[in-house]
């Protein structure tokens, strides 16, 4: 196992998206997480490009590398063809890896996710699964939502979807072949052991 | 065929960015958001591929998540992503098509990502194989033609606009109606090549607004992010992140007095029209007119409400903004008492209605 400089100069995402920094800011200026938080992709990116093996230990351990919301914006303006978001996506792998993402508020929050949207996709083949966005974790889907869940079955019938059905359509119940070949899928590329590093109850879904 | 033909005159940046779009014989990759939110949109496109061009589009049942909205949040190798990627091009090829159309803007933009990791980086390519034969037997290629399903109805706006029974025009006036576009981030920030107009001059959607009489509201933050961030929305405890910059943009929008929002990204789709409502029940703002909120539509519900089909058949009541000040602009009769029928013609009790914004 190499530094942690080493490391995060393999994954191709690193390589993709630091190309050398300028600092000019337009990443900042553009960026939705930075027009609401304190977020600062240009500051990261000079950190980053600095490779000093402390420096990156420290925003491996921090709430930053957290703040993006992966739009890309920053991809399309960057004027030295840089992209500070894959950047992110390469400290974030590392940060989980490296088991350092426990040492952020933001880092730890990761298992909430893996919890839901792992068993979302594996239970059931989708990213997001109707039975399980309730009001209470969602209250901002509002009345109309509530109003569908709980009459479901005939409003989905009358759009012509294939809710609770093996047909083809809309919300239909993915075939077990399909949900097979994703946990053979996520066993043999590393997600569940990733699942597992994050959420250690996470279940192995072995078949 | 490029699609240059299509784009109007004298814009040489839009002219800049042109894509193949096959004319024919699609494989459909479905959206988990919008299979959940607005359910009938897909069924829609199909439909509307089907029965008003004569077109042949696959919907395969075996298809499962692309893995994006998890990428993004930051909890899936890179590696899985693009093995369940690979799945779904190995069953396009089963079904015998090579064109693959794709419904998420998310996916759209990881299929594009990966496809050009696998040539900038062959050993993804190679490894990809292996780890997708090894957990499904199964081989793949790489599909001709990968477009947006927006780009479809785009590329076919002239026959579609042909037969509409109403146009985005004031019934009353005759003036046209004022649209925001809005553009999902990753249809074309990422790859601006893979998108009609490229990143700075989307014309997917401003396209089908001139094609069907509309006018187009450029208004200053039309380029920015609708703000669903992933995990930042994901996170019961970050979602400020997202109502915020879908803020950004509304308070941006008001002053032009918009109509109509249409957009082709699911979650874009989900976050303006569920945002109004939120922040009018928060901070007692409304951002149409006399207390109701700009309806948002997705481009085929527009495009089916154009063609005359009924709107509450189409799932319009299934959107937290009311729709009606809509119908009752471009003149679509509709009846009220329809709304929430069910299957069986039932009448259903209806949803609770919000404190402030009007319904």
């Amino acid at each position: 196992m190499g530094s942690l400089v080493d490391r995060l100069k393999e994954d191709i995402r690193y390589q993709e998206g630091m190309q050398g920094c300028i600092n000019c800011g337009t990443c900042t200026a553009v960026c939705p997480a930075a027009s609401v938080s304190n977020y600062d992709p240009r500051e990261i990116m000079d950190l980053v490009q600095e490779e000093d093996e402390e420096s990156l230990r420290e925003l491996l351990s921090s709430n930053s590398i957290w703040l993006c919301g992966e739009c890309l914006s920053c991809k399309t303006r960057c004027p030295r063809d840089n992209t500070p978001c894959y950047v992110i996506q390469a400290l974030r792998a590392l940060s989980i890896e490296s088991g350092l993402f426990r040492n952020s508020e933001e880092g730890l929050k990761q298992k909430e996710l893996v919890d839901r949207l792992g068993r979302h996709m594996l239970d059931h083949g989708y990213c997001i699964y109707f039975d399980d966005l309730n009001i209470e974790m969602y209250p901002e889907q509002g009345p109309v939502w509530e109003w569908l869940r709980e009459n479901r079955h005939s409003i989905l019938k009358r759009l012509g979807c294939s809710y609770q059905e093996s047909r083809p359509g809309s919300l239909r119940d993915i075939p077990q072949e399909s949900i097979s070949d994703l946990r053979a899928i996520f066993r043999e590329s590393g997600a569940i052991e990733r699942f597992q590093t994050i959420s250690e109850e996470f279940p192995n879904y072995n078949e | 065929m490029s699609e240059l033909a299509y784009i109007p005159k004298g814009n040489r940046e839009w002219q800049r960015y042109q894509k193949e779009i096959a004319s024919d014989h699609y494989y459909l990759a479905r959206s988990c958001i919008r299979q959940n939110i607005f359910p009938k949109a897909e069924d829609l496109l199909i439909e509307i591929l089907r029965e008003y061009l004569n077109k042949d589009i696959y919907d395969d049942p075996r298809q499962t998540t692309c893995t994006g909205i998890a990428y993004h949040s930051g909890i899936i190798p890179l590696e899985t992503t693009m093995t369940v990627v690979a799945r779904q091009f190995a069953l396009m090829n089963e079904a015998g098509y090579e064109n693959f159309a794709v419904s998420c803007v998310t996916s759209f933009g990881i299929y594009a990502e990966i496809l050009e990791s696998w040539q900038h980086f062959p050993q993804t390519l190679k490894k990809t194989r292996e780890l997708l034969y090894k957990a499904t037997r199964k081989e793949f290629e790489i599909p001709k033609n990968i477009v947006h399903t927006s780009d479809l109805v785009f590329k076919f706006r002239e026959e579609i606009s042909k037969r509409l029974q109403y146009r985005l025009v004031d019934a009353k006036s005759g003036e046209p109606l004022r649209v925001v576009d809005h553009i999902g981030c990753h249809y074309a920030k990422i790859f601006p090549q893979h998108g009609i107009g490229g990143a700075e001059y989307p014309y997917v959607l401003a396209g089908l607004t001139d094609q069907f009489g509309g006018e187009q509201v450029d208004y200053p933050e039309r380029r920015h992010c609708c703000g669903f961030g992933f995990r930042q929305y994901l996170l019961r405890s970050n979602r400020g992140y997202s109502v915020a910059n879908s803020k950004i943009k509304f308070e941006s929008m008001q002053p032009f007095e918009p109509h109509l929002i249409i957009a082709n990204c699911p979650g874009c789709t989900f976050f303006l029209d569920r945002w109004q409502y939120v922040l009018a029940e928060m901070e007692g703002k409304v951002y149409g007119r006399q207390g109701y909120g700009i309806p948002v539509l997705t481009y085929e519900e527009l495009t089916a409400l154009l063609l005359g089909y009924n709107p509450w058949d189409i799932g319009l009541q299934l959107h937290q903004v009311a729709v009606e000040p809509l119908l009752d602009k471009i003149g679509i009769q509709y009846d009220p008492g329809n709304k929430f029928v069910g299957a069986d013609g039932q009448s259903l009790p209806k949803p609770k209605e919000p404190k402030i914004l009007k319904q």
